[in-house]
């Protein structure tokens, strides 16, 4: 374990957080500041603060949008499956975070659905990846940086299932290294085992959190302000207004 | 889905098909009176490209809409089979994302880090002249605004937004189009779109009140210019001149409720053109109803049925020019509301002649939220009424092709290719339930889809569906009258058919088909004219 190990694992990780941290920080201030005083909220609607919030988060947890054309059905398939796979990824995950000696419970308790969602999700995420080199319009569209995050978060999971099941290095010392971390402790790589397959991951990985805020990953933040969306078209029904006129 | 709208979605990528439809562009003395004051000539190209990005970043930081959309996108693609000039042409910078990137690329070369860093890798281009004046001018003038891909977008990315942000850079450099501008002056000259002179709008209004006393013996007044009023109405111009029928039928609602109504010359037009063009122009035409409203102690504005001012009012209006000392609604709404209040006797059977379906306009249904009035409203007055393939009606609905200020002859091959999606679907009904009758409450689809209809061999009457009101409503007295005309009519046929006297030789005759027979060989008078020699004996 040589200067580079030493900087994936002692250095990296603090610029990586700064430029994500500050980043997402940065770019969901920027939607946020944006003055938005025209209404222009999109029928089937929001007729108050309530139901644009129910609409937000259908779009957000069912994307339900996808689901308004019989030809967008397939893609809404791989799109959710990839997005809830994901998460349940990321929670899995916390195993390495949480708990200075046991898990807590609850994610001792994902364990098993997360690696099922590890297990699962290259095949939407290669469904993502083709439908962009097989439909004329599609590809049409793609630009290389759509490309790229497909290929960058297929090659993390790919690491990540390669040191799960073929190079497995020594869990103890990745919690160990990561709970460091937290605690702002250098390691001395020479105290713990950790293999390659667990150091391309963990690179991987981070290349893929700096990336975010200067992405289209962006859109996680994105959605939530959308003014189609969050705006509703204000009151009653006008018929209301005539009673009062 | 239907069988033939399904065929639809299966369009031919066709790169560069829209490249040849190009929109005449303004002329200095129309570019001079708009509002937002853009230069009248096209600025040289060593000036555009500065001036353009420095209006891009002037309106990226006045509308949350525009930046979120230019970032958050990420080419999923779930928009692009929405678009109907896609549809219609296979181009895909006619697709939404695809005309959205024309100007995403230029932000991202110009405004990002990852642009300026990376350059062409993560989709961004420098703004140039050839840019402007060959992709946003030919492509944001092939987009109508109408909104549908962002019922579809995961996001709600509203192509419209984007559109609209591109044309106001546009015009930052002069470039605009002629027709947009023209109406728009018209409006500021004349108050209304196709620029009636008050007298020639007064001239109509009296021509419509005779008309309709002609119809029903009733004297309905439609008003112009009152000093003071409960309702100021504001129709689409083209009610006064083409769309006559559903002028006839909002006066006679008014009439049958005994509303204190009025129209204003200076505010004679419901539509608003500067949604098209600029906030600038939205505003002051916004601003001329306002002003007649307050000046006449109007509770109430009334809007005709016109999309594009039901959006303009129901989005902008209170924002923009607000506070409102009034209340505002669409007329769909208020005769829906006299319907469900008893206040007009109806009789369906008058439109049995008619199987009607009902297209909804894009800014009635998804910007104004507006789209079971018109159903109510012509199942009150009609016995037959069918809905369209549910992919094309409602928040769904397709464009008829002609709106977002692309209702220009230059591009009439554009046109009717955006609307074919709204054509096939009428087509499905039209073999199906025997469809003869297409309700479109709105000036631009009155005008565009009977063209529509007639290029794609569909046959159907194209009207508003105050046309329908006017048939089923019965006013007070009309019932008289039509007694005494058929009554009359009767007495007529039954003098037709009995003794008859040439007035010119005063010869007898057993009918008067036999008098005509007369008049003709002997008096060389033709059967048609035959009034002028025969009348029933006394």
């Amino acid at each position: 374990m040589g200067v580079l190990a030493n900087f994936v694992v002692n250095v990296l990780p603090y610029i990586t957080f700064i430029v994500f941290v500050v980043g997402v920080i940065y770019r969901i201030a920027v939607w946020w500041s944006r003055p938005s005083p025209i209404p222009i909220a999109v029928f089937p609607g929001q007729r108050s603060v309530g139901s644009a919030i129910v609409r937000v988060l259908s779009d957000v947890i069912f994307f339900r949008s996808l689901l308004q054309f019989k030809g967008n059905q397939i893609l809404w398939l791989g799109a959710w499956l990839f997005h809830i796979s994901f998460g349940l990824i990321l929670l899995r995950h916390l195993r390495y975070f949480l708990g200075a000696e046991a898990v807590p419970g609850w994610v001792a308790a994902v364990q098993g659905i997360g690696i099922a969602a590890a297990l699962v999700i290259s095949i939407p995420l290669l469904y993502l990846l083709l439908r962009r080199i097989v439909h004329a319009d599609i590809k049409w569209i793609s630009t290389p940086a759509d490309y790229f995050v497909l290929l960058l978060i297929l090659s993390v999971v790919l690491s990540g299932l390669y040191a799960k099941y073929f190079a497995r290095p020594f869990v103890v010392d990745v919690k160990y290294v990561i709970r460091s971390l937290m605690a702002l402790k250098p390691v001395d790589l020479s105290t713990v085992t950790l293999n390659t397959a667990f150091l391309v991951h963990f690179f991987l990985v981070q290349v893929l959190a700096m990336y975010i805020p200067f992405s289209k990953v962006m859109h996680f933040g994105g959605i939530f302000f959308s003014p189609t969306r969050t705006h509703h078209f204000g009151g009653e029904a006008h018929t209301k207004q005539l009673e009062e006129a | 889905m239907g069988e033939e709208l399904d065929k639809v979605y299966n369009v031919e990528l066709k790169p560069g098909a829209g490249e040849n439809y190009v929109c005449h562009l303004t002329k200095p003395e129309f570019a001079e009176k708009m509002a937002n004051k853009m230069p009248t000539e096209p600025l040289p190209d060593d000036q555009m490209v500065e001036v353009a990005l420095k209006r891009l970043d002037q309106l990226r930081k006045e509308r949350k809409s525009l930046q979120l959309y230019l970032d958050i996108c990420v080419r999923c693609g779930a928009c692009v089979k929405q678009c109907h000039y896609f549809l219609g042409t296979g181009d895909p910078k006619n697709t939404p994302v695809g005309r959205a990137e024309l100007l995403r690329k230029v932000y991202r070369a110009h405004f990002t880090i990852s642009g300026k860093l990376f350059g062409s890798l993560v989709g961004a281009q420098k703004l140039t002249p050839e840019v402007l004046k060959n992709e946003w001018y030919k492509y944001f003038y092939q987009c109508s605004e109408c909104r549908r891909c962002s019922v579809f977008c995961p996001y709600g990315i509203d192509q419209a937004e984007i559109t609209m942000a591109g044309r106001e850079v546009l015009n930052s450099v002069g470039l605009a189009t002629k027709y947009i501008t023209q109406v728009i002056s018209q409006v500021y000259k004349h108050g209304n779109n196709l620029g009636i002179p008050e007298a020639a709008f007064k001239a109509n209004c009296e021509f419509l009140e005779e008309e309709i006393k002609e119809l029903t013996g009733v004297d309905v007044k439609i008003p112009v210019n009152k000093e003071k009023a409960e309702i100021l109405y504001l129709p689409p111009s083209a009610d006064l001149f083409t769309n006559t029928d559903t002028m006839m039928g909002v006066a006679k609602v008014f009439h049958a409720v005994g509303a204190d109504w009025t129209m204003s010359t200076y505010a004679s037009e419901a539509a608003n053109f500067g949604l098209f063009f600029s906030y600038d122009d939205i505003k002051a035409i916004n601003l001329r109803v306002v002003e007649v409203a307050k000046k006449i102690g109007a509770k109430l504005v009334i809007f005709g049925e016109c999309g594009h001012a039901w959006r303009a009012a129901r989005q902008y209006m209170e924002a923009m020019n607000g506070p409102l000392p009034f209340k505002f609604m669409n007329i769909l709404e208020y005769t829906a509301e006299m319907i469900r209040q008893g206040k007009l006797k109806l009789d369906k059977s008058r439109n049995d002649d008619v199987i009607v379906t009902m297209h909804d306009p894009c800014n009635m249904a998804r910007a104004g939220d507006l789209v079971e009035e018109g159903r109510f409203i012509i199942k009150s007055v009609c016995n037959n009424f069918v809905d369209m393939d549910p992919n094309a009606i409602k928040e769904k609905t397709f464009c008829c092709g002609g709106g977002g200020g692309l209702l220009t002859e230059e591009i009439m091959e554009l046109r009717m290719k955006g609307g074919l999606p709204r054509a096939t679907a009428v087509k499905e009904v039209v073999k199906s339930h025997n469809v003869n009758y297409l309700a479109a409450p709105c000036a631009i689809d009155k005008a565009q889809l009977p063209l529509v209809m007639e290029h794609y061999e569909i046959p159907v009457q194209v009207g508003g569906i105050h046309d329908l009101v006017g048939k089923a409503l019965i006013l007070e007295g009309q019932e008289e009258f039509e007694a005494e005309q058929a009554a009359k009519a009767e007495a007529e046929a039954a003098a037709a058919e009995g003794p008859s006297v040439c007035g010119l030789c005063d010869a007898e005759f057993a009918t008067m088909e036999e008098c005509c027979e007369h008049a003709e060989k002997e008096h060389k008078i033709s059967k048609a004219q035959c009034d002028m020699a025969c009348e029933p004996k006394k």
